[in-house]
């Protein structure tokens, strides 16, 4: 019974696993929610300042700013926004995939780059395939706050002002739905003047205070913000539908190993005792 | 006149109201429906928000932006308090962490802190401990 003793130790260790697996499974399904809502919770807000730069636009037909002047690009800035955990499928790998082609495309057109990384899993990445990664945040957890992100995302915008980078890209995860998560990348500066809404035309100003470009400067940095955030609490709600699926799938997986090995079970159990039996028999039948 | 309250993070308030009262960069004002169209940074402080029933609501800030239409107010509220020196700190952080990245040393670094923690937390255990053995529980 040496041999049925090990395969019932072994089923036992893969329904350890599947026990593991169906509770990371549930986990990641509340988990991902929650992200959804904080990502619905925070679209009011970029709306919001969508509108109101929109309504700029209106009411000032020579506005302008460095965040929305095209400039020769010689150097441009990439926010690669990941996962800090990993059990997500291909979440993370699919990213960097359609990142390095980016990346090699600007090579091809003798464009520079800086890498700035959210996530312990893009750090690991590229810190290994190199790059010259100028700013970095990792362990925002669950739940991020906007101010966690401050940091980070100022380093770029300094850069883009200082001029050592002409464009700042994101790249990040968009939710399409629980199985199908979309790698996609998006220019953040300069903003394109059609990713601003043009309501109906009107013929007023805004008072300013203080200065109008003042507050346009703070605006501005805070639509870039708002879309940074944006971006990393979608990228949540993904790496939780990602993980959800991917332990479904190993749950699943578990449950067929489970069968077949218990098969392999009854029928090494039916052996021993048929081998048992005939041996009496030849036993008896000897006496 | 609608106001609309909202921050990065969530929408804190969205009602109609008679009147609406804001530390804006130059002082505090007041806003009754019909306001010229403004723009304007807000100091940390608080938003009031009178109701048409003559109630009171108020929220603290910590700064934003404040845009007034004639019949709407927006209220972009920021979700942490913004000064240069603070962004500037938290930026420098930032740059840092990728420097160290970039010399790839931060395995050892993330190591020895979480060792210190850990240090920490036992050191803590301990006391707590000590202060329930004393107090006979």
């Amino acid at each position: 019974m040496a041999a049925a003793k090990e395969i019932r130790t072994k089923i036992g260790s893969v329904q350890n696993t599947q026990k593991i697996t169906k509770a990371m499974e549930m986990v990641a399904a509340s988990k991902m929610r929650k992200a959804i809502e904080r990502g619905l919770a925070s679209r009011p807000y970029a709306n919001k300042i969508r509108s109101v730069i929109g309504n700029l636009a209106q009411a000032n037909s020579e506005f302008s700013h460095p965040f929305m002047e095209e400039r020769p690009v010689k150097r441009v800035g990439v926010i690669v926004v990941s996962t800090d955990r990993g059990l997500c499928g291909g979440l993370n790998s699919n990213l960097f995939k359609t990142v390095l082609t980016q990346l090699k495309k600007w090579q091809g057109d003798d464009v520079e780059f800086d890498i700035a990384l959210i996530g312990s899993k893009a750090t690991g990445y590229f810190k290994r395939v190199g790059g010259n990664i100028v700013s970095e945040v990792s362990h925002i957890g669950d739940a991020p706050s906007l101010e966690q992100l401050l940091g980070f995302i100022k380093v770029m915008l300094d850069r883009h002002e200082s001029g050592q980078i002409d464009e700042l890209h994101i790249g990040y995860n968009e939710f399409v739905n629980t199985m199908t998560q979309q790698p996609v990348i998006e220019q953040l500066v300069p903003i394109s003047r059609g990713e601003i809404e043009r309501s109906a035309n009107h013929h007023w100003d805004y008072l300013y205070e203080p200065a109008g470009e003042e507050v346009l400067s703070a605006l501005l940095v805070r639509y870039l913000e708002a879309f940074v955030y944006q971006a990393v609490v979608e990228n949540i709600a993904c790496e939780q539908a990602a993980r959800m699926v991917a332990m479904k799938a190993a749950s699943d997986n578990a449950a067929d190993l489970i069968d077949e090995l218990q098969l392999i079970y009854n029928k090494a159990r039916q052996a021993a005792i048929t081998q048992e039996l005939s041996e009496i028999v030849a036993g008896a039948a000897a006496v | 006149m609608q106001i609309n309250i909202v921050s990065a993070e969530q929408e804190i308030f969205s009602g109609v109201a008679e009147m609406f009262f804001a530390p804006s960069a130059d002082g505090d004002i007041g806003v009754y429906a019909g306001h010229t169209p403004l723009l304007s940074t807000l100091r940390p402080g608080e938003v009031r928000v009178k109701l048409a029933d003559g109630d009171d609501e108020a929220f603290y800030i910590s700064g934003g932006l404040l845009e007034v239409q004639p019949d709407a107010v927006t209220v972009l509220s920021d979700t942490a308090v913004r000064a240069h020196d603070l962004d500037e700190a938290a930026a420098i952080e930032a740059r840092e962490r990728a420097e160290k990245l970039m010399q790839g040393r931060e395995a050892d670094i993330d190591y020895a802190s979480a060792q210190a923690e850990f240090a920490e937390a036992i050191a803590q255990l301990a006391t707590i401990q000590r202060l329930r053995k004393r107090g006979g529980r």
